[in-house]
């Protein structure tokens, strides 16, 4: 997510922007990060579930300075034509204009609806959730299950402080059955996707970004991968390439890196 | 639904490292600064480069750089299913996408305070749209005469029944195990476009970036062969006109 700059001063702003990436190149080139934390070692995530106690489920994140939260609510809807034997997931992202002076109130940006694709992406490819359970009749009704993340603080890395969130919510999240006359039950749960996003600053790949790094990235790569370490989804992002190498050297940081973190931060 | 036969065949009779028949044409539509149409199996889309021109609105500008501003549509009649007109988030994710990867190409640095506005039109989807989107894409961009390093060029990879596949048609990213579109600049070989999802061992994955990557320099020469046609076809009418 770049920063936009306001007309007036914009050439003052391309300098102290122009500046900053020569000097975090620079640094990273001799193998520091502005932060001193090593490339691969991402800032400790906080997360405290059951924030909000009126939704099915919550989760709030602190990953540096960025703050998110994310809730889950989880109601009765009609199934899509296509999957009657399925229940539905949807995920939103919205990135408050309390979160950072570049976001603006409005419909959602390409930015947001990418974030809540690339969320959605880990959690619905690594078959995270199992949808099959959460019929309640074929082709008539099913459990909706809605992942809203809100973005309070913004300081870098939305994808992983996000996906995190959802991840940690969903694992809280029951299933209101009592509505329809059953006991409420837990989400079925078959395995636990963590997402980690570098910066290409210089040919450096820098795991969890903060606000910093990413305005000066080059280019972003974020990978998501299951407990067996095999990989369920990727996103590259912005106007930069990255190498092959660079690519695995990721995938082989993301899955030590989400080993540690499910076990660490999630307790599983 | 089993996606490969006793023979190691697949639903469309295809081998593993095997793609759709694939044929660029060049310089297709009138007005536009430069055009292209790619079919791909049973993709057909058409592609219009407009710019570089004046970015407007005028916040939009960028003082060192051009815009380039991919803007992907699917007609209504495209899919099996009527979909509803207009960008859906889907679309949105794509655009980005598409317009970073050919940003990595273009110089952009050439032309600052303008946009090179790039409408990617899928009039038929059939799996693979996006790539054969940006493989057109760039072949535009050449038509419109914009500099660039060198031709994006992609091709998706994935999985079906466990086994790691070339090009997926729609059956198998319907109900493949993986999906990997991904594009590249062939004479530095960098990554432009990577997204996948699915399932994939890192042995698999690193299996499907290479074939990939193999099948993307072939379709490269394509990319050059559809350009060449154009300008002889060209050539050949002038000879015509010289000889009457």
């Amino acid at each position: 997510m770049k920063r936009k700059v306001s007309a007036v001063s914009k050439s003052a702003d391309e300098i102290v922007y122009g500046l900053k990436r020569e000097y975090l190149e620079k640094i990273c080139s001799e193998g520091s990060r502005i932060d001193g934390r090593k490339f691969d070692e991402t800032r400790g995530a906080t997360v405290n579930t059951n924030f909000v106690p009126r939704a099915e489920g919550s989760a709030e994140v602190r990953l540096g300075d960025t703050r998110v939260l994310v809730g889950i609510k989880i109601e009765q809807g009609e199934p899509f034509p296509d999957t009657p034997k399925s229940g539905i997931l949807t995920t939103n992202a919205e990135l408050l204009p309390m979160a950072s002076p570049t976001f603006e109130p409005g419909p959602p940006s390409p930015d947001a609806i990418e974030l809540a694709r690339v969320v959605d992406r880990g959690i619905r490819e690594s078959k995270m959730i199992d949808l099959d359970k959460l019929v309640i009749k074929e082709g008539e009704k099913v459990w909706v299950v809605f992942i809203d993340m809100h973005i309070l603080d913004y300081d870098g890395n939305l994808i992983d402080a996000c996906s995190l969130g959802a991840v940690a919510a969903l694992l809280e999240a029951k299933v209101p059955a009592s509505q329809i006359g059953a006991e409420d039950f837990p989400l079925p749960i078959n395995h636990i996707p963590i997402t980690i996003t570098f910066s290409k600053i210089g040919s450096n790949m820098l795991a969890d970004p903060n606000l910093e790094e990413e305005e000066v990235e080059y280019a972003r790569l974020s990978v998501a991968t299951n407990e067996n370490g095999d990989v369920v989804a990727m996103q590259k992002g912005e106007g930069g390439s990255i190498t092959q190498e660079e690519l695995f050297s990721a995938v082989d940081t993301s899955i030590k890196l989400g080993k540690d973190i499910r076990k660490r931060v999630l307790g599983k | 639904m089993k996606l490969i036969n006793e023979e190691g065949l697949r639903t469309d009779g295809r081998k593993f490292n095997e793609l759709r028949p694939i044929k660029i044409e060049v310089g297709v539509l009138n007005r536009a600064d430069g055009s292209s149409y790619i079919e791909w199996g049973g993709n057909k889309v058409l592609v219009a480069v407009y710019g570089p021109r004046e970015a407007f609105p005028k916040h939009t500008q960028n003082a060192s750089r051009a815009n380039v501003n991919a803007r992907y549509n699917m007609a209504a009649f495209s899919v099996d299913e009527r979909k509803r007109p207009g960008p859906d988030r889907r679309a949105v994710e794509i655009s980005k996408v598409i317009g970073e990867a050919l940003r990595c190409a273009v110089f952009t640095e050439q032309f600052p305070r303008t946009t090179i506005d790039v409408y990617i039109e899928v009039l038929q989807a059939d799996a693979g749209t996006r790539i054969a989107g940006l493989t057109a894409a760039s072949v535009a961009l050449v038509d419109a005469g914009i500099p660039m390093k060198d031709m994006v060029v992609g091709c998706a990879a994935g999985k079906i029944d466990g086994k790691v596949v070339l090009d997926l048609n729609k059956e198998e990213d319907n109900f493949g195990q993986a999906d990997l579109p991904m594009a590249i600049i062939p004479r530095t070989q960098e990554i432009v476009l990577l997204q996948m999802d699915g399932n994939m061992s890192r042995d698999e994955l690193e299996e499907a970036v290479e074939l990939s990557k193999k099948a993307s320099m072939y379709i490269a020469d394509l990319q050059k062969q559809a350009l060449l046609a154009k300008y002889k076809s060209q050539e050949n009418e002038k000879e015509g006109e010289r000889g009457e």
